[in-house]
Parts: structure tokens; C-alpha cells; sequence
């Protein structure tokens, strides 16, 4: 009897158990969600930071160094229970600081309540020490360990630059994937040029744990874990006592002081003035060391080594002289009149040949060196004679580095500007130009446009006696010890290297018996320099030298631009002999005139 | 055979679910619950040799009296007994402690047999059916009492094997309609919505049917009826339900809802399973049981080792023995010539089938979470012997079928 009864009861059973299949199929073999919450229950990923790479001076002193930070990470489905008041008294927080921090906490967009997440960020060493014996006290919290820039001179700061967490827009463009959220990223100078090298790779870490937290060993033996992988040290060719001296004659002043080693492009030293103290764009108070930093009026993040694009003034003539004579325009022998009528002048020459005219300075002289150089009378029209003359001209300063960026291994390079015809016609809105419209670019005023780096540079060549390695901060990248490829390759100018042996005559001249001879010249060391003062109206002008020492075999070259601090021949020359004096001989010998930089009053 | 297979598996599974790496441990272990199990499988042995030496009438002609005895076992617990997880079901012998609720299934299941088989029972009497409502009545009432909810639900099963007798089939649909409206009431917070559906339902059975007075009467007084239900399941949950009974609920239709709260259990259980994928992570990976993320998993939540473990390959064989036990049960069932061995045999496979279909489906988020355990496959000494005597004694039964006259 009823045997339907017995089939409907056999099928309920299979029909039970096929449904559990089905649904057992969906949540184990296609979903893979759970496998993944699985994961994050069970496995504790924990990212261990790469130390950052240490840089170092030329002579192996340690400049930038990590010091240890901590961060304090939650995982708040762990912390029922807390003790908010012993929390706060821990980590001496108020209450409201508390609530603050857990508001912020849920804001946060890789929020989970089941994943750590940054909590308190950058605790220093000492707030570390006083928290550690306490931690356990809070089930939930953990604590991240990682590394801090930490700098050993207070100077240096805009040739280093900085380290910070990495901006959202970042974090978006980066399509590697290399960074993420809370990852550490050089944000300007060395730390942001060399961020590929310094930076080494994370390694993870996978922990098991059970329910409660406790870590049961690490997953599939640390089969998938992976060693964070130190960045390359990079030693730079800065002289960390020249640059600190630098930094001494510097102080009080705004401008900029560049020194390179001629035969390699190696910056010796890279002065910002004002500047600040790079240890205050570290640690927790980033943020707000920031803010006043670059709201200074003074502008101490703008790195004028590189980005003050200035008019060269006078120096520029030893580029005049050099390009006149690879034109063949004039001879080392030829005589100008000193004629006033165009263009001022300072008294005491009135004839003088091509290095009578550097040591002294005059500017009629190389007005007229410009004007054969510019009307060379290849055409008939004054206009087209002097756009032919321009375009040659402006080839052969271009090769001394100037009229674009160099290249060297910082940010935010600016190149300066050297007029090119197409550059008048914009400048005259495609009316005609002639020479006499255009002639203040003979003295290095005008439209002409140099970074200090240029000059700097500038002054290696002359020392090269025809050719510069761009200029580089870092000359040995890890264990390879050599720098960056580009920065091995000599650059030679357009003129012949005799035309330089005159222009290094005449800047001898220049500090020997010339313009510079009151403060620039040394007993025991032949320096060759340039004075120059660029107009400022209605402020005082620039003050600014170039030079290179020892004459024969070089081994500085430098450029000194002091705003607002008047003529070349003060407080710009003063400096640059007494940082070549430090740097060939150790020290200086001429007390006075480190006494006179430091008083300040040059005018 | 399938016994023996069932049951190690089972121990296997024990030993995965409480095995901690750090301490080295073997599944021979008497102070893990693998170890333990493993003495309660021996005591089987004993059980099962027990079961075979007695006569075959001994069941039948005892019925009743092993019923009494476990009845009073039952009557005693809650005052000698101690209290376990919340429930107080345990009377302790000794280091360990036995469940009598356990063996009140198969004795109930005897029991019901034997009424069932006595001359003269018809299924269709009114009184003899309620006798048997009685006899799963009581010790039902005694389990209320130690607020074992879980082994409580067991009982109902009996209206399978009733079912199978000639029982109509209306109690059936009832109840299934019940659960079906007090989930649907669950679900849908505004309840006038559902007092719409049944008023528009009634409306048109009215309309499209015979329309006799009676009939129409009947069916508004059906509807009025579950109106009143849906009306009292708010009263019921709030009211009647302990808390965590009531969450219990709640996280069958939302586990989303709270899951460190009372979704715990049933978020986790999926998440363990759930990690297991196509082939499971193998025997003793499991990070999830392993790491007690799962409450209760060499218990009631056993089938979350299986699932994390050995994937959904080792759910399909798991379920598949469960099935095949299952069928076999019912085949042996089914050629008893007395109507007592019958009874007890669909007795059999129904107090079985409620506990796997319930414990895997809580596991896997088709059933609130109901604390009984997976036959064979879960921890626990009187729940292993309660389900192998019940077995055995079918085995019993059907070994000496041919010794019986046919009666019914």
C-alpha cells in the first residue's frame, strides 16, 4: 500500500541532496569571493618597507640616512572592547582627538573593518618606546615599523629635496603598480630624481592567525613571501664642507652658489639661499613644517641653483669674446674705442683689445664685437643682415650650455633663454628688428636669460678649454658606482679650443689685475673669473662672478649670483674665492674677506 | 559498509578540525576531541555486538519499556544534570557526560514503531493518531525543557514516516506552508503587503472556484487563519524566542546584516566552506577550521572541514553516502514484512534525514542555525552511539525479516 508514498519520499531525499550540491557548487566553485574573505580572516599580510637608499659626499660622508618610524595600524572588527580611556592615556590622546581618529579612520577608502588600516601614522622612535610595553593591553592594534629620512647637515635641502607619502594623483597615474597607499615617494631634488634607484622593493609577508589574532606561523612556510629588497646608495660628488661653508658665506643672503668639478661635471657644491632645514619635512610634523615652509615669503623651496633664471650680466662677454673670435670678426689684437654714447661704462680704459676689454669689463668694446658679428653685411637689408648674424650667434652661445635646460639630475630645471630671430619677431609682433634694437644682449642684459647652473657650467668649460659634462649630483649609483649614463659624455662647444686659451688669459687678467683683482686673487692659486653686475632697477643689482682654479688643470669651477648685493667685484667675487680657497687649500687665509661676506654690506 | 565509511570519515574530519600545527599532535590524541571520538567508535563496537547477541523480539516486546526508561532518563535530567553551551541535556558519568536526549530518538523511534505495528492500527483513526503525537509529544516536552530546541525539531520528523503510513497528506502541507508564510513575513518588513496578497489569493479561489457556501467558508476562515499567523510571528519572535534564537533567524534571511554579531556562524561557516573551491585545500590546510574562525566545527559545524578541506569534490561525496545511506535505509525499509520494522525502518531514515538536511543546510546558509549534529561525521559520544544503535537495530530487524509473519 502507498507505495507513491514511498517515491515521493525517496526523491525529497535526493532532491535534498542534489539542492545542497547546487548550492554548495555556487558558493564554492564559482563564487571565489569566500575563498578571498577567507584570506583576509585568516591570513595576515604584513609589508615589510624596504630600506631607502643612503646617500652619501664625495668623501664618504653620510648625508641622508633612515631613521625608524612607526605606524600604528587597526583592524577593528578585533578591538571590541577597548578601553578608550586607557587608550587615550597611552597614547596621549584626548577624547575628542580619539573620536577625530576613528571618523577619519571609517572616511579612509581602503577602509575594512577586517584588513589593517593606518590608524596613528608616523610615531617617532620615542613615542614608540613609550607605547610598546602598553600595546598589548589592545587587542586590534598593530604596529607597522618603516623608515624615516633623517639628514645629517641642515643644509643641502633643495638639492636633496624630500620624502613624502604619496599624493592620490600619484597613486592614479602610477600604472606599474608599484606604490600604494601610505608607500613613501621622493617628492622633489636627489630623493625624487633617483626615486627608482632609492626606493627598493616591499616585501610582503603572509602570517597565519587564528580568530583571536595570534599568529600561528607563517603561510605555506613563507612559500609566497617576499624579501623587501634595500635601494642603491648613491654617493654624490658634493664636498660636504665646501657646502656647508657655502652654505655659511651664503646665510643671510638670496641667491645661489654652484661649484662643479670641471673634468668629470660633478657638483661639488649646490646652494640655495634662503634655504631650509631638511629634517623638518620629516616625521609627523611634515605637514605643517610644510605649509609654513611654502608660505615663506622668502621662497625657500625655490631652488635657485636651477630655477632663478636671471640675466648673466657681464660674465657673458667671455661667451661674446670666444664666439666672435670662431667667427672670425675679430683678433685677440683688435681695438675698440670706449665710446659712451650708446651704452655707460666705468672709468679707466679707453682702447683696449679683446683681453684688456674682459679684465676691465667694457661694455662699448663688445657692443661693438656684437654689431660685427650680428651686420656681417651678407645682406643689403640691415634687418635680414642682423637675423642671418643672430640665428649663427645664437648657435654658437647655445653650445655653451646656455638657451636650454642642461639636464642634470634634479627636477624642475628651468633653461633659461638666448633670443633666436623667431623669438624677436614674436617679442616685435612681426615688425622689423635691426641690430640697435637688440644690442643689450651684447653685455649679457637684455633679453638673455641664465640659470646659475648655466654659469656654473659655463665657467667648466672655459676650464675644459672647450667642453662640459653636464653637470650631476650623484656620481655612483649601488654597487655599479658609476652615475647615470648621460652624465659620462662630453658635450663640446662650436668654438676651436685655442679661442679658449684667450678667454682664459683674460679672465686671469680679470682677477689679477682686472675687475676682481681686490678680493678674488690668492697668493698661491691662479684663478681665472669674470666679474658681472646685472642692472636691477629700481633695486641695487645682482652681484655675480664666475670663475675656475687652478688655471692649468683645473679642478673648481664656479659661479656665485648674490641678489641685490651690487657689483660682481664685492660680495659675488668674495664668496667664489674664498669657497676655491677652502676647496684647493683646505682653508681660508684671508680672514677680512670672509669677515666682508658675512658682514653683507657690499653696497 | 557505508556505516564504517561514514564514521571514519567522520573521526578523520574530528581530528582536521581541532588539529593545531604548533602543537604536534596525533589523531590518536586522548586529550583532542579526535582521540576521544575514536574511544566512542570502539564503545560502538561493543554496542553494535550488543545489538546483534540480543533477539530480534526483544526490540519489539521492549519497545515500550525502553521508551519508559528513557523517558525518566529524560524526566531526570534537568534535575541531576548539568548544563552545557546553554542547554541542560547532560547527565555527567564520570569525566564524561551523555546526552539522554539522544537515545530518546531511537527509542521513540521503537516505540512508534511498535504502536504503529500493534494490531488493528489504522492511520486514518483520529485517536490512534493522536496517541502517536503523544508518544513524540512527551519526550518533545521533556527536551523543551532543557531548552534543546535543535533535538526538539528532531521529532517532528516522525510525520514522515507517519506520511508513509497513510497519514494525509494535509499536516504536511500545512506545516510547510507555515514555515513558508513565517519566512515570507520575515522578509517583507510591511506586512500589509502580505495581508493583500491573501485577501486578493482568497478573492480569487472564490471567484475561479466551485462556489459552494462551504467552500467559500473554509477558505476566508483558512485566510483569516493565516492572517492571524502573520500577525503573531512578530509576538513569536519577540516574545516567545530566547534572543539568540531569535538572531539565529535573523541571520538565515540576512547574514549580511551583523556579520561579527549574530552572522558570525553562518558568515564564517560560508567563508570556510566557500575557501574550499573545486579540489579543497587539502587534508589539514584549512586555515578557517584550523584557526577556530568557525565555532562549533568538530560539532555541529563538522561539514565546514569537509568543505574547506576537500572542496566541493569531498561535499559531492559526503552527500553522496548521506543519500545512498539514506535510499539504502529506505530499501531496507521498504522489503520488512511487519509493519513494525517498517515503521521503525522510515523512523530511521527520517530522524537521519532531518539531521543532515538541517546541519549541512545551516552550514551553508539554507537553515538557521539549529545545534544538531551531522550523523556519523560530528563530535559527541551519545549522538555516535544513539545513531548507530538506531541503525544497527534496523539491521537487526532486517537480518531476521524472513522469521517474521507478514502482518500488515
Amino acid at each position: 500500500m502507498n507505495e507513491w508514498r514511498k517515491e515521493i519520499i525517496q526523491v525529497v531525499f535526493v532532491l535534498v541532496g542534489i539542492i545542497f550540491l547546487i548550492k554548495l557548487f555556487f558558493i564554492q566553485v564559482l563564487d571565489s569571493r569566500y575563498a578571498d574573505l577567507a584570506n583576509s580572516n585568516a591570513i595576515l599580510r604584513q609589508v615589510e618597507y624596504p630600506f631607502r637608499g643612503l646617500i652619501y659626499d664625495r668623501n664618504g660622508k653620510l648625508i641622508v640616512y633612515n631613521t625608524p618610524e612607526y605606524d600604528l595600524q587597526i583592524i577593528s572588527k578585533e578591538t571590541i572592547g577597548l578601553d578608550s580611556v586607557r587608550f587615550c592615556e597611552v597614547f596621549g590622546l584626548s577624547k575628542e582627538m580619539l573620536r577625530q581618529k576613528f571618523k577619519e579612520l571609517r572616511a579612509r577608502k581602503e577602509y575594512s573593518p577586517y584588513k589593517p588600516t593606518l590608524f596613528i601614522d608616523k610615531l617617532s622612535n620615542n613615542d614608540f618606546a613609550k607605547i610598546q610595553d602598553n600595546l598589548d593591553e589592545f587587542a586590534g592594534f598593530y604596529i607597522q615599523a618603516r623608515t624615516t629620512r633623517a639628514y645629517s647637515t641642515a643644509g643641502l635641502a633643495n638639492a636633496l629635496g624630500y620624502v613624502s607619502e604619496i599624493s592620490k594623483g600619484k597613486l592614479e597615474s602610477d600604472e606599474l603598480k608599484i606604490y600604494k597607499q601610505g608607500d613613501y615617494i621622493g617628492q622633489s631634488g636627489v630623493e625624487l630624481f633617483y626615486e627608482e634607484q632609492l626606493r627598493g622593493k616591499s616585501g610582503v609577508k603572509r602570517k597565519l592567525r587564528n580568530v583571536k589574532g595570534i599568529e600561528k606561523g607563517s603561510f605555506s612556510n613563507g612559500k609566497y613571501d617576499t624579501l623587501s629588497i634595500p635601494g642603491q646608495n648613491l654617493v654624490t660628488g658634493i664636498d660636504l664642507d665646501l657646502q656647508q661653508y657655502a652654505e655659511f658665506l651664503l646665510n643671510g643672503k638670496a641667491g645661489s652658489i654652484v661649484a662643479i668639478e670641471p673634468s668629470t661635471g660633478e657638483i661639488l657644491s649646490l646652494v640655495s639661499g634662503p634655504s631650509y632645514d631638511p629634517n623638518l619635512l620629516t616625521g609627523r610634523l611634515y605637514g605643517s613644517n610644510f605649509k609654513l615652509i611654502s608660505n615663506d615669503t622668502l621662497k625657500p623651496l625655490f631652488n635657485r641653483p636651477l630655477m632663478a633664471q636671471y640675466r648673466p650680466g657681464s660674465i657673458f662677454k667671455v661667451a661674446q669674446a670666444m664666439t666672435a673670435l670662431q667667427e672670425g670678426v675679430i683678433t685677440p689684437e683688435t681695438r675698440i674705442r670706449c665710446d659712451k654714447t650708446l651704452i655707460g661704462c666705468h672709468e679707466g680704459h679707453d682702447n683696449q683689445d679683446l683681453r684688456g676689454a674682459i679684465a676691465n669689463s667694457c661694455n662699448p668694446y663688445f657692443l661693438g664685437v656684437l654689431r660685427k658679428m650680428l651686420n656681417k653685411g651678407i645682406s643689403n637689408s640691415p634687418y635680414d643682415d642682423t637675423r642671418i648674424g643672430l640665428a649663427e650667434w645664437n648657435k654658437h652661445i647655445n653650445s655653451f650650455g646656455f638657451g636650454s635646460i642642461l639636464g642634470i639630475d634634479l627636477p624642475n630645471e628651468k633653461g633659461g633663454l638666448i633670443p633666436t630671430p623667431e623669438y624677436y619677431d614674436r617679442a616685435y609682433s612681426n615688425r622689423p628688428w635691426k641690430f640697435s634694437n637688440i644690442y643689450s644682449i651684447a653685455i649679457g642684459e637684455g633679453e638673455n636669460l641664465v640659470v646659475p647652473i648655466q654659469m656654473a657650467n659655463f665657467a667648466a668649460t672655459v676650464a675644459n678649454r672647450g667642453f662640459y659634462y653636464i653637470p650631476h649630483l650623484v656620481k655612483e649609483i649601488g654597487k655599479d658606482a658609476k652615475p647615470l649614463p648621460q652624465y659620462m659624455e662630453r658635450h663640446y662647444t662650436t668654438i676651436d679650443s685655442s679661442y679658449f686659451n684667450i678667454a682664459v688669459d683674460a679672465m686671469q687678467q680679470v682677477v689679477e689685475s682686472g675687475t676682481a683683482q681686490y678680493r678674488a686673487k690668492l697668493a698661491d692659486v691662479i684663478v681665472c673669473g669674470k666679474t658681472g653686475t646685472v642692472q636691477n632697477d629700481p633695486l641695487p643689482s645682482h652681484s655675480v662672478f664666475i670663475a675656475f682654479a687652478p688655471r692649468d688643470n683645473p679642478k673648481i669651477a664656479i659661479s656665485v649670483y648674490v641678489e641685490d648685493a651690487g657689483q660682481g667685484a664685492r660680495a659675488a667675487a668674495s664668496i667664489a674665492s674664498l669657497m676655491i680657497e677652502k676647496y684647493l687649500l683646505g682653508q681660508t687665509k684671508r680672514p677680512h674677506i670672509e669677515q666682508y661676506v658675512l658682514n653683507g654690506k657690499f653696497l | 559498509m557505508l556505516y564504517l565509511a561514514l564514521v571514519t570519515l567522520g573521526w578523520i574530519n574530528i581530528f582536521a578540525a581541532v588539529y593545531d600545527e604548533t602543537i604536534k599532535q596525533t589523531i590518536w590524541d586522548l586529550s583532542i576531541n579526535s582521540g576521544r571520538q575514536l574511544l566512542f567508535m570502539a564503545a560502538c563496537i561493543v554496542i553494535i555486538m550488543g545489538i546483534i547477541i540480543v533477539d530480534m523480539r526483544f526490540y519489539e516486546v521492549f519497545a515500550y519499556l525502553i521508551y519508559g526508561l528513557v523517558i525518566a532518563l529524560l524526566v531526570m535530567v534537568p534535575i541531576i544534570g548539568k548544563e552545557v553551551g546553554g542547554n541542560k541535556s547532560w547527565i555527567g558519568i564520570g569525566s564524561f557526560g551523555v546526552q539522554p536526549s539522544e537515545f530518546a530518538k531511537f527509542a521513540t523511534a521503537l516505540a512508534v514503531a511498535k504502536y504503529m505495528g500493534s494490531v488493528g492500527f489504522r492511520m486514518d483513526n483520529f485517536k490512534m493518531q493522536l496517541v502517536l503525537f503523544g508518544l513524540i509529544g512527551v519526550p518533545m516536552l521533556l527536551i523543551l525543557a532543557q531548552k534543546d530546541i535543535g533535538t526538539l525539531l528532531v521529532f517532528t520528523c516522525f510525520i514522515l514516516v507517519f506520511f508513509r503510513e497513510g497519514m494525509s497528506p494535509f499536516l504536511l502541507v500545512v506545516g510547510i506552508c507555515a514555515a513558508a508564510i513565517f519566512i515570507l513575513t520575515l522578509l517583507i518588513p510591511n506586512q500589509l503587503y502580505l495581508h493583500g496578497a491573501i485577501v486578493i489569493a482568497l478573492i480569487m479561489l472564490i471567484a475561479f472556484g466551485k462556489k459552494k457556501i462551504k467552500r467559500i467558508a473554509i477558505l476566508t476562515v483558512g485566510a483569516v487563519i493565516i492572517m492571524g499567523v502573520i500577525e503573531s510571528v512578530d509576538y513569536v519572535i519577540t516574545d516567545v524566542l530566547k534572543p539568540h534564537q531569535q538572531n539565529r533567524i535573523k541571520a538565515l534571511i540576512n547574514p549580511d546584516a551583523d556579520p561579527l554579531g549574530y552572522g558570525w556562524n553562518v558568515t564564517q561557516s560560508k567563508i570556510a566552506i566557500g575557501s574550499g573551491r573545486f579540489y579543497g585545500k587539502g587534508f589539514l590546510k584549512g586555515t578557517q577550521t584550523k584557526f577556530d574562525f568557525v565555532p562549533e566545527q568538530s560539532t555541529d559545524f563538522i561539514f565546514c572541514t569537509i568543505g574547506e578541506e576537500y572542496g566541493w569534490l569531498g561535499s559531492f561525496a559526503t552527500i553522496s553516502l548521506f543519500v545512498a545511506l539514506l535510499l539504502r535505509v529506505i530499501f531496507i525499509a521498504e522489503r520488512q514484512k511487519s509493519r513494525f520494522a517498517r515503521s521503525y525502518g522510515y523512523s530511521v531514515a527520517s530522524i537521519f534525514f532531518f539531521h543532515f538536511a538541517i546541519n549541512i543546510g545551516m552550514t551553508i546558509g539554507l537553515f538557521p542555525v539549529i545545534g544538531i549534529p551531522l550523523p556519523f561525521f560530528s563530535y559527541g559520544g551519545s549522538a555516535l552511539w544513539g545513531f548507530t544503535i538506531l541503525l544497527f537495530i534496523l539491521l537487526k530487524l532486517d537480518a531476521h525479516r524472513g522469521e517474521v509473519l507478514q502482518r500488515g
